[in-house]
């Protein structure tokens, strides 16, 4: 059997192994809400957020790029609200808008037969259609890293890109790393997705985070 | 009992004797067949015979048990009597000092739940007995040192360096076969039927400090332990090129539903993954696996992705050109040095780039001093020569035409014939010289075997492509794996 670890717990999970993620906060109320995305600074973005909660954007618990306070709390309110029993005990993370033309997918996931993986893929709603994704054995070495960002088949993606810089490849080879370590460390995990893997100014950023243990 | 596998595959491939148990007098048996393979194909070593009735088989005196055979008079134990017998047979053998057995007998694990049981049963006697089992339900062993053909069905392949073992026999007589064919040997062969006590890492293991073998070729389909299997795997592919050819590659397993990643990494990924991990060249075809061992067999690797395409005529050049495009080679362009040197060698009209059309070429010098020019540049990598063996592929029809020998004929066939030598003689020399690969293709090697470039090619021990796409999909897989070497500060693995 697993189970899912909720988003922020995900996060605070796999951040001391270097995976980048975004400054967020995690809050319990609308009014809360408003106020740590005045701090944050607008656009934001505002999800629900429980252990029992994996598909966020199926069900709608993500709102997009809210610029002002009211929205905010309204967002948040709207959120609560759509809360459902099973869910649980749930919180509203706010958490910067990221706006990324590139999205990677980079995650761990347990083979019944060779154990741990580390993958990389081309990321966004096409992705189980696109089906651009490399694999590696855990551990990985950083030779290993490079060699799975250089083998994947989109390589147009990693170069400069409608205006925006190329993939900063260290920073790429570092998440897929600390996948890897993350999965060493911690035998009970059965998979991890970072999807989307945003690429912003170059510079690869976790965007979302789902860990399941086993 | 301590076991030594690397003994006991010694004692299996270079017996000093083997116990035919169960040789039949009815040639359609495989008691008969394996016995007439082995005298058939040479085997230098002493041949015990056992039969139940004592009967002459092909000539030859038969012995009623295991007993008679003198002590440490054989090493190995060949098997193809009924399963319920064998336990007695590994017994009597293991007290004449034999140490491995083949036992192709069916019956076993692949039967029923009583052949499973009695296969357990197999391997613990053999564990208890220090000897070493291959199969059971396999079709046998072949070992070229030792003139060796152990085997229930025929291919016999020239001496060479390649060492196959697969869980499959038929994919043992395909790759032996292919080694016929274009004479790029193998030195050890074994398919591991149930492999109840060894499998395909074993013998593999064995090869990697086998003298005799330079490439690892395996067929796998079931991988019983994926770990383990990565792990050695990967250690022995740091010491010798290892081909993989995986059946079954499009069943997928299930896996943790709830990520996307698990949905993303089905199975032949992750086995692609675990090949470019550590450094094993995954065929997908099994032509490709052939081509990539006897490549791997008998060229040194490139220090680069550099590669020139060198024709006589143009529309290989192009067509190859087109090939390399979707691999990791480059088609150089040429270099400001080399280029000049060549227009002073090729008439004006070649294609002065690369591919490097020679365009019929000028003078009988001239495709072997091009040739040099180019494997002998630092900044070329790898070459593929096209183009070889028309000459003698016309002197063929010439020579076997209602005019031969009269009207110059006689003269001019042997001089196509020489120069198409020449070529070879040429490209497998500055090979040598410059520790380059340079890899010949035509489709000649298998629409004219006898031309006599192909000949030169056979003798020369080098491997003679049939079509210029598939030496380009070697080369690529030639290059990953040097360049794969290189950035883990690695040697390159020499033939």
């Amino acid at each position: 059997m697993t189970s899912t670890l909720s988003e922020a717990q995900s996060k605070e999970l796999l951040a001391p192994f270097g995976v980048p993620f975004l400054p967020e906060r995690l809050v319990t109320s609308s009014i809360e809400a408003g106020v740590a995305a005045g701090e944050i600074g607008f656009p934001v973005v505002v999800k629900l957020c429980g252990e029992a909660i994996a598909h966020k954007t199926e069900r709608g618990l993500v709102k997009l790029g809210l610029r002002t306070e009211v929205d905010v709390v309204a967002a948040a309110e709207e959120l609560f609200a759509a809360a459902r029993p099973e869910d649980g005990s749930v919180q509203v993370l706010i958490a910067p808008m990221v706006t990324a033309t590139r999205e990677f997918i980079a995650g761990m996931v347990v083979d019944p037969q060779f154990g741990a993986t580390v993958l990389l893929g081309v990321g966004g709603i096409l992705a189980e259609a696109i089906s651009d994704v490399v694999i590696r054995l855990v551990p990985i070495t950083l030779v290993d890293a490079f060699e799975m960002i250089d083998s994947l088949g989109s390589q147009a993606l990693l170069a400069p890109f409608r205006g925006e810089p190329a993939v900063d490849r260290v920073a790429l080879a570092e998440v897929l790393l600390a996948l890897s370590n993350a999965a060493v460390a911690t035998p009970v995990l059965a998979s991890i997705d970072l999807n989307p893997l945003m690429i912003a100014d170059g510079r690869p950023i976790a965007v979302d985070a789902l860990v399941e243990m086993n | 009992m301590v076991t030594n596998r690397n003994e006991q595959f010694k004692a299996l491939f270079d017996p000093a004797g083997v116990i035919v148990a169960g040789a039949s007098t009815h040639p359609g048996k495989f008691g008969f067949v394996v016995l007439h393979n082995m005298i058939t194909c040479g085997y230098a070593g002493r041949i015990f015979a056992t039969n139940r009735d004592g009967s002459e088989v092909l000539g030859r005196p038969t012995l009623t048990s295991i007993a008679e055979v003198p002590d440490g008079a054989a090493d190995l134990l060949f098997v193809c009597t009924p399963a319920s017998t064998n336990a007695e047979l590994l017994t009597a053998a293991a007290a004449k000092g034999v140490r491995a057995a083949f036992i192709a007998s069916a019956g076993y694990g692949e039967a029923d739940d009583e052949g499973q049981r009695r296969q357990d049963e197999l391997v613990e006697l053999a564990d208890s007995l220090g000897m070493l089992i291959v199969g059971p339900n396999g079709q046998g062993l072949v070992s070229t040192p030792s003139s060796l053909c152990a085997q229930i069905v025929a291919p016999y392949p020239p001496t060479g360096h390649i060492g196959i073992a697969s869980q499959s026999g038929n994919f043992v007589s395909s790759f032996m076969n292919l080694a016929s064919q274009c004479g790029v040997g193998v030195s050890r062969a074994v398919s591991v039927g149930n492999a109840a006590q060894v499998g395909v890492l074993d013998a593999l293991e064995f090869f990697a400090d086998d003298p005799h073998t330079s490439v690892g070729l395996l067929y796998v389909e079931g991988i019983p332990d994926g770990k383990q299997f990565a792990q050695r795997m990967a250690a022995v592919a740091q010491r010798m090129p290892v081909v993989v050819l995986k059946g079954g590659t499009t069943a997928s397993g299930a896996r943790a539903a709830a990520s996307h990643t698990g949905s993303l990494a089905t199975d032949d990924l992750v086995f692609d993954g675990m090949c470019a991990q550590y450094g094993i060249v995954r065929a997908r075809t099994l032509t490709e696996a052939f081509d990539c061992a006897a490549t791997l067999a008998t060229q040194p690797m490139p220090s680069g992705p550099r590669t020139a395409v060198v024709t006589t005529v143009g529309g290989w050049g192009v067509v190859t050109a087109d090939a390399l495009a979707n691999t990791r080679l480059e088609l150089t362009a040429l270099p400001a040095d080399l280029r000049a040197e060549l227009d002073g060698l090729l008439p004006p009209r070649w294609s002065r780039n690369n591919p490097i059309d020679m365009a019929g070429g000028e003078t009988k010098d001239t495709v072997p001093a091009v040739l040099r020019a180019v494997a002998g540049h630092p900044e070329i990598d790898a070459v593929i020569l096209l183009g070889v063996g028309i000459q003698s592929n016309q002197g063929s029809l010439e020579r076997n035409g209602p005019f031969y020998p009269d009207h110059g004929l006689e003269r001019i066939v042997a001089f196509h014939e020489r120069q198409d030598r020449r070529y070879i003689e040429t490209a497998v020399s500055v090979s040598a010289e410059f520790a380059k690969p340079v890899l010949i293709a035509t489709e000649l090697a298998t629409a004219d075997p006898d031309n006599a470039a192909v000949l030169a090619m056979r003798e020369s021990g080098k491997y003679c492509f049939p079509s210029a796409e598939r030496a380009v999909v070697a080369l690529d897989q030639l290059h990953a794996l040097a360049s794969w070497r290189q950035r883990r500060g690695l040697e390159p693995l020499a033939p």
